[in-house]
């Protein structure tokens, strides 16, 4: 099986723009895979979906979509992606149906096909009796509905979201998710652009994150947060032996974490262990060390790094 | 398709991706398709809107004036045709100019034709024939009213295939001319800019008097030959009232050819920038 998204040594530089927006990033995207691409304003997300999108023509390198090169043939890669804005650029002219049905006709679906997929979405998505209307009368969530059937109204094989869920109320952010989430077991490639850290967590199989037009990290939200040095955490609470002391406990412990530091407000002895990698394999050791000192643990709480946590990280603080 | 409804999920209900190379003559038809249904639909405000000014202007200048002897009879010769030409040229400048900039600049509605599979510039080609068709339909409403207007229609229809050729050949050039405003001006310019362009080009366009007659206003004379609108209403009214003194077909076939060709240029430079980045 091929990639669904190939780019390759990508750069874009604006006319009169002293650096380049996208500066020579490479990643592929794999059949069915929900890949997400994360990044600050003006980090080059958007440059790069406009590429991919064939809105926004390369300065270098390659970018192919389900197959096709986008700078080369962008009319065969526009049948085979489609595009779910963050701002509804719906026919307003047209009713809700209408936008579905233009759309596939644009695209060449035959018009029995069309009529019988536009019924179907509307359906899918929970506006089958509300596609009479004009889109104007449509809440911001519905529109967001539907500029998803009208996305997939000519079967495309990857389809880009940009900022799926922003401005959308919580009930309507994980309907749009559960959407996301059937596409990939329809086996379409999904293509998310956020800055939203739980939707990029709890949908994407994979996590870009991109600053200054580059390609800081690429792998799965858990192996970017496992990365992320120093950053899990272990709380234990310790009943220690009576004629043991606090810091000999601590000085004990300090071989199997990072660093080590007793929490001042507790009533018992409290530590705090923190380290790289997977907080909850630490617990066995943990315990070992302290049964080596007859003493016992009495409480456990897993701190686990979050996506944003590693974003930062990566991007820093600073505001753009 | 019962196995399809059978499938959960939002892939299901699709079907599957079409294969190999798009049709772009379809998707090209198909856009033009939506302009002529949503048409279509408001055809009388449409009508409204593109005829209301013409047909005060038959009025007021060639029939009022006329019967209170300010005017001649003679002069709603000259009008008649100016008017008609009037009537198609701006209907097609003004419907690809106030459109494109609303359609890039706020309701992007326009991204969706962008996606579709067909080069960027069939899109821009796609407006061009469609405002052609509404300049058509405007020139063809402007005989009838005219002749109810006026009282009489000085057109038989042997005149028919050269008036056709001119109105098609001045609409697009009203065409392009306004998808190049609509693509170069700033948004929030454009307001201006229709202002300071849509009223000379009003009134230098020879459709109130005849070109040749302006030779002693040499200075008015040179202006007007710059403005397209000229070579449109003075092929009319060769066509419409060859008693009157007006200018060669060929030479106004030749200039319009010219302005198409240049705008032609620049309307897809505008549109291409508006498009892509």
């Amino acid at each position: 099986m091929d990639a669904a998204v190939q780019v390759t040594d990508l750069v874009k530089r604006y006319p009169g723009r002293p650096v380049n927006a996208v500066d020579g990033i490479s990643f592929t995207v794999q059949r069915g895979e929900v890949f997400g691409l994360l990044g600050p304003n003006g980090a080059g997300k958007t440059t790069t979906i406009g590429v991919l999108t064939t809105r926004v023509l390369p300065t270098s390198g390659t970018a192919s979509v389900a197959g096709v090169d986008v700078a080369t043939d962008p009319v065969t890669a526009r049948s085979r992606l489609s595009v779910v804005p963050q701002r509804s650029n719906l026919d307003r002219a047209l009713t809700a149906r209408q936008n579905l049905v233009f759309h596939a006709a644009y695209h060449g679906v035959g018009r029995a096909e069309r009529n019988r997929r536009a019924d179907a979405l509307l359906e899918q998505l929970g506006l089958g009796n509300r596609g009479g209307d004009k889109v104007d009368d449509y809440s911001g969530g519905m529109a967001q509905r539907l500029l998803i059937a009208r996305a997939l109204m000519h079967a495309p094989q990857v389809v880009f979201l940009d900022e799926p869920s922003t401005g959308l109320d919580p009930q309507a952010r994980l309907f749009v998710w559960d959407r996301v989430r059937e596409l990939r077991e329809g086996g379409i490639t999904v293509v998310i652009t956020t800055h939203d850290m739980d939707e990029a967590a709890a949908l994407s199989d994979r996590v870009g994150i991109m600053d200054h037009g580059r390609l800081l990290a690429l792998d799965t939200p858990a192996a970017l947060t496992r990365s992320l040095p120093g950053s899990a955490t272990l709380d234990i609470d310790v009943e220690r032996a009576p004629e043991d002391t606090d810091d000999a406990v601590l000085a004990a412990l300090a071989p199997l974490a990072e660093r080590v530091e007793q929490v001042a407000d507790a009533s018992g002895l409290r530590a705090r262990l923190y380290l790289s990698g997977d907080a909850a394999a630490l617990v066995g050791p943990v315990s070992e060390a302290l049964g080596a000192r007859r003493a016992r643990l009495t409480g456990v709480r897993i701190g686990e790094p979050s996506l944003e946590d590693v974003f930062l990280e990566l991007t820093g603080r600073e505001l753009r | 398709m019962s196995t399809d409804t059978a499938v959960p999920g939002l892939a299901a209900g699709v079907g599957r991706p079409a294969p190999g190379r798009p049709d772009v003559g379809r998707a090209f038809r198909a856009l033009l398709w939506r302009d002529v249904f949503v048409t279509g639909r408001e055809l009388v405000p449409f009508l409204l809107q593109v005829v209301l000014q013409p047909v005060f202007l038959l009025f007021v200048f060639g029939k009022v004036l006329v019967e209170l002897g300010f005017a001649t009879a003679q002069y709603s010769d000259v009008l008649l045709p100016g008017v008609i030409a009037l009537t198609a040229f701006l209907t097609a400048l003004q419907n690809t100019a106030f459109p494109l900039v609303i359609d890039f600049s706020f309701t992007k509605e326009i991204e969706d034709r962008l996606l579709a599979p067909l080069p960027t510039a069939l899109v821009a080609v796609e407006k061009v024939v469609f405002s052609l068709l509404r300049a058509l339909v405007a020139a063809a409403v402007m005989f009838p009213i005219s002749w109810w207007v006026l009282g009489s229609l000085p057109v038989q229809w042997g005149d028919l295939p050269v008036l056709t050729a001119f109105l098609v050949l001045g609409s697009l050039v009203g065409a392009v001319m306004g998808m190049t405003l609509g693509t170069f001006v700033k948004p929030n310019r454009i307001n201006v800019v229709f202002a300071v362009v849509l009223t000379p080009l009003l009134f230098t366009g020879s459709t109130q008097f005849p070109w040749q007659s302006l030779d002693t206003l040499r200075w008015f004379q040179v202006v007007c030959a710059l403005n397209p609108l000229t070579y449109v209403s003075e092929a009319l009214r060769a066509e419409m009232a060859p008693d009157v003194p007006h200018l060669p077909l060929g030479l106004c076939a030749l200039a319009l050819t010219g302005f198409l060709v240049v705008f032609g240029v620049t309307s897809l430079v505008g549109f291409r920038r508006r498009a892509l980045d």
